[in-house]
């Protein structure tokens, strides 16, 4: 597995998110706590609403539009909705934030 | 007989030297070395001694006679400054010692922040016994000021010491809540306030920009610019490995001193302990892993078979009164699950997080005596799937039947105590009942239960509908979301009521059932905090809308729209030529709204910064059409060019905009004022609308024309200007203070009444209050956010954090 320094920690906001442009598409990095991060497919499967401007609580984000819930964990939509988003590796090690790097060779592929 | 060299007299050393004694005192003849001026004392107990509970001569672990026993020959006060592996001498100060094996022991040393001033006289370390003696000297002045900078566990023990020596304390501390590594927010919530009942003062977010002084130190001067006066600056920021004798003499270091499972470095006859060594890529800074490290070490010098493993490791806080205990990881990694549980009356919160079947990680405060039971659970990974349900209630609930809530509230004893705040027990409550009370609001006024903080709400009514039986029917109040029971209304009063000032404040004392709200209860919660305390509390973008914190409407592709700001819709040519060109350079969609402003759609995330900067380069600030807060005031062009014009319709317009913008409020908020009753600013169905007459100006409030339309209700007639925008203003104080968020004034007029609206409106005293309380929150709140957002710094946050796309792949 190789990891990516995608930034540092601190500018990804606390219960907020940032961007990542990936061959894949967006992925949202999100930060869940103190040294807490997961990521995911930005885009929101019901109408692509981006995922990154959602509320972050506990370990979920609900998407900006319409409000689906999302457990950034197993990428399911919560309650009524169906639906599911992509998730990805990532760590933070030293204050910095580490991407799985499988995904872009995929992406080269 | 063989000789044994130490390097290091501290806690890992001195349990190797007592298993090796006991178990083999023959074996070796040994030769300690100390860089401080004394033997082994019991470092961790070095805070009752700053605190005054403890003496010195009651920490000492190893005493002369101990030494004198074990043969042991003492070289105190002396720095190793060498180690020559090839003729095997440690070089001391005043000479070599020759060894067969070598035992490395030398902890850590502060860390020390490089910022200017921090060699001054008066700025201290805390690690040993002289540390703590420039403290207590340093506390002995009277009214002496103490800086502690760096709120983990050495910096609070220091503070609470300090304090209890009747220092004037402040602790500094970078992250958001105090012993972040520890404690998760809602737990150092609650530390900050206990430290802070102490009379400790707690700054969070707190970064060090320099240490003053000329001769000594005198204060500290935070990044924000904020000064603090010091007598003492304690530093506390962390601790570095003292690996630099194993660098210099070609061990294998990383971040410490690298050993095996036996202990032994990368030279077979070198072992290291403690602090100073790294096991696995770990490194240590608690004393039970040391002691098994000691154990194994003792075990290799004796050539037994022995293995260290990482255990996971308690952390708890010797500060009285501020019970907490943290074990094992609560917070990095997939797949956990949380279960929390909150007592607000008591203080106390309680966190487990499980993965799977088992449970990794325990955060506790208030109450600490299940701390042993559950580290005991995360240390043998027990499969805990049969007492999930009542796991966090620990060891005594397990193994009962599952609980009916209605069953456990009948099988209460009359002395329970039901209402925590006021000390009511069940006996009172049932006795009230019976005597007459048969709703809420009476048990809680005959009783004074359910009265203060309101969790024990939910009780009370099961309390009466277990008497009352089917005479009483529970109220379905709607509380906020599934966060919690309580309404909007409950909470509201009770973030007043009991000064909630933080959002873990409110989490904790009102018993929220999640960890951090949700998009629901996260926004009203930030507004009713920054309606209530818009000094103390500071905003947080991260519980706003998209549009709210971004400052833009987001569109459904994603792009968003800029609506600077027309004062009264009133422009000029200028800013129509700014608005034009910026419309082009962005390609922009141009729209003339129903607000009287222009719309620029459809202009892309990462622009948005520089539009703004365009923008308010010809003057214009944000229209905020994009907040619940003050959207537009439409006006008609009055007396100025109508024929029929009585007032300044226009100019009246632009003074309620000009006080009124950036405010924010429970839902949007829309003015207008038109120049007679033909009415052609609509007026008469806006949030607060302004008709001007002959005699004065009537001002209607609680219109709607959007999802319901209905017309204003006059709330008065006045004959100024001042007058007409004194009672608007507070108006609209007056609704930020009492409405549920997401009320617009119609709704919440329609629950209060307008009668009440007047009533308080009516008395001069009153109205004065409310606009001088306005005026406060629009000294934080009135500034333009695009200017804000349009500086470098701020602009990066929105581009994407990284593109990877031109990222080459192997
Ligand atoms: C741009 C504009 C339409 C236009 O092209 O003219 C507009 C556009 C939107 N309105 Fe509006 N409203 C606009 C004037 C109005 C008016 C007329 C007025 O202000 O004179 C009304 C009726 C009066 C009122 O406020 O009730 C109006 C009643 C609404 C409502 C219903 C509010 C209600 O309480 O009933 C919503 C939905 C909401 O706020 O929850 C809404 C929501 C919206 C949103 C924000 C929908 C959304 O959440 O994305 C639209 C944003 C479009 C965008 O991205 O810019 N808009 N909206 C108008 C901007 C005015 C301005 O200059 O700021
Ligand atoms: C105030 C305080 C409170 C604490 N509270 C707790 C607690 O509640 N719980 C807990 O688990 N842990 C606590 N700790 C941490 C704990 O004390 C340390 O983890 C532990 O002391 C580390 O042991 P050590 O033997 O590795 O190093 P130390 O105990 O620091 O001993 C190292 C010794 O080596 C000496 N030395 C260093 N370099 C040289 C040299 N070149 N030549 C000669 N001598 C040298 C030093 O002078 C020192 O005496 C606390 C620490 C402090 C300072
Ligand atoms: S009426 Fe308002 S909310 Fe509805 S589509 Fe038009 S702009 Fe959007
Ligand atoms: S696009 Fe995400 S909820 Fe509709």
């Amino acid at each position: 597995m190789s990891w990516i320094d995608i930034g540092a920690l601190d500018d990804v906001p606390l219960r907020g998110a940032r961007l990542v442009k990936t061959r894949l598409g967006c992925v949202a990095v999100f930060r869940t706590g103190e040294a807490e991060v997961f990521a995911a497919s930005n885009a929101c499967p019901h109408k692509g609403g981006p995922l990154s401007e959602g509320i972050v609580h506990g370990r979920k984000v609900t998407c900006p539009l319409h409000n689906w819930v999302f457990d950034l964990e197993t990428g399911e939509a919560q309650g009524a909705d169906d639906g599911r988003i992509d998730t990805y590796k990532v760590r933070v090690e030293d204050g910095r934030v580490l991407l799985d790097g499988a995904l872009l060779m995929k992406g080269a592929a | 007989m063989k000789k044994l060299v130490v390097i290091g007299a501290g806690m890992a050393s001195g349990r190797v030297l007592e298993h090796l004694f006991e178990s083999a005192p023959d074996a070796y003849e040994v030769t300690l070395f100390n860089a401080e001026n004394r033997g082994n004392y019991n470092r961790i107990m070095l805070s009752p001694v700053l605190s005054g509970e403890k003496s010195y001569e009651e920490i000492v672990t190893h005493d002369e006679a101990w030494y004198a026993a074990n043969k042991v020959t003492c070289r105190f006060g002396e720095h190793v400054v060498g180690i020559d592996r090839a003729r095997k001498v440690v070089i001391g100060q005043n000479g070599e010692v020759p060894f067969d094996k070598l035992l490395i022991a030398t902890g850590s040393a502060p860390f020390i922040i490089p910022v200017q001033g921090k060699d001054l006289p008066g700025v201290v370390s805390y690690r040993d016994l002289d540390d703590t003696e420039a403290m207590i000297e340093a506390a002995g002045t009277r009214d002496a000021k103490a800086v502690v900078i760096g709120g983990g566990l050495l910096g609070l023990e220091a503070a609470a010491g300090l304090r209890l020596r009747g220092m004037d304390v402040t602790v500094l501390h970078l992250m958001g809540h105090l012993m972040e590594r520890q404690l998760d927010e809602a737990a150092g919530y609650l530390l900050k306030r206990d430290l802070e009942k102490r009379g400790i003062r707690v700054i969070t977010r707190a970064s060090t920009a320099a240490i003053l002084g000329e001769e000594r130190v005198e204060g500290v001067l935070l990044e924000d610019s904020t000064g603090l006066k010091a007598d003492l600056v304690v530093m506390a920021v962390g601790i570095r490995p003292e690996a630099r004798l194993a660098t210099d003499a070609g061990l294998e270091t990383g971040r410490a001193i690298v050993v095996d499972a036996q202990m032994v470095t990368s030279d077979p006859d070198i072992l290291a302990v403690g602090e100073c060594v790294e096991f696995d890529g770990n490194l240590f800074g608690l004393v039970a892993p040391l002691y098994d490290q000691a154990k194994v070490a003792a075990a290799t010098l004796l050539g037994e078979p022995s293995a260290f493993v990482m255990r996971e490791t308690a952390t708890k806080l010797k500060v009285t009164g501020c019970d907490l205990f943290s074990a094992g990881d609560f917070a990095e990694k997939d797949g956990r699950e949380d279960i929390v549980y909150r007592d607000p009356g008591r203080g106390i919160y309680k966190r487990l997080v499980l993965e799977g079947e088992k449970l990794v990680g325990a955060v506790m405060y208030g109450d600490t005596a299940d701390g042993g039971w559950f580290h005991g659970l995360i240390k043998d990974q027990t499969d805990i799937s049969e007492m999930r349900e009542t796991l966090i209630f620990g060891p005594a609930y397990q193994g009962g039947a599952a609980l009916d809530p209605m069953a456990a509230v009948a099988a209460l004893p009359a002395d329970a105590e039901i209402c925590g705040c006021n000390g009511v027990c069940k006996g009172r409550i049932v006795e009230a009942i019976e005597g007459g009370a048969h709703s809420l609001d009476d048990v809680r006024a005959v009783t004074k239960a359910s009265g203060s903080c309101g969790t024990c709400t939910g009780l009370v009514e099961q309390v009466l509908a277990v008497t009352l039986g089917d005479a009483f029917e529970l109220p379905t109040a709607k509380p906020v979301c599934g966060c919690t029971d309580l309404t909007h209304e409950d909470v509201r009063r009770l973030i007043k009521a009991q000064e909630l000032k933080s959002q873990p404040a409110v989490w904790q004392e009102l018993g929220w059932k999640t960890p951090n709200g949700c998009h629901v209860c996260r926004p009203a919660v930030n507004f009713y905090l920054l309606a209530d305390w818009p000094l103390e509390y500071q905003d947080d973008p991260q519980s706003r809308f998209v549009n709210e914190r971004n400052h833009a409407n987001i569109q459904k592709d994603g792009t968003y729209s800029v609506m600077p700001r027309m004062w009264g819709g009133m422009t000029n040519p200028e800013e129509l030529i700014a608005i034009a060109e910026a419309a082009k350079k962005y390609g922009a969609t141009v729209k003339v709204t129903g607000g009287q402003r222009i719309d620029l759609l459809g202009v892309k995330k990462e622009d948005l910064p520089a539009i703004w900067a365009d923008l308010n380069g010809a003057g214009m600030v944000s229209g905020h059409a994009y907040s619940k807060g003050l959207r537009t005031v439409k006006t008609c062009v009055g007396s100025d060019w109508c024929r029929f014009g009585t007032q300044d319709s226009t100019g009246l317009g632009i003074k309620l905009e000009k006080r009124l913008w950036g405010s924010w409020t429970p839902h949007k908020v829309k003015l207008a004022v038109s120049g007679c009753p033909r009415n052609c600013a609509e007026a008469t169905c806006k949030d607060v609308g302004v008709v001007c007459v002959d005699s004065g100006y009537q001002v209607g409030v609680g219109g709607a024309a959007g999802m319901d339309v209905k017309e204003t209700e006059r709330l008065v007639d006045v004959a100024t200007e001042e007058e007409a925008i004194e009672w608007t203003v507070a108006f609209v104080q007056l609704y930020r203070e009492n409405a549920k968020y997401l009320d617009r004034p119609y709704k919440w007029i329609a629950k209060v009444g307008l009668d009440w609206v007047k009533e308080v409106l009516s008395d001069p005293a009153e109205r004065a209050a409310l606009v001088g309380r306005f005026d406060i929150s629009q000294s934080v709140y009135q500034k333009d956010p695009w200017a804000e957002r349009a500086r470098p710094e701020a602009a990066r946050r929105f581009l994407p954090l990284a593109d990877l796309t031109l990222e080459a792949a192997e």
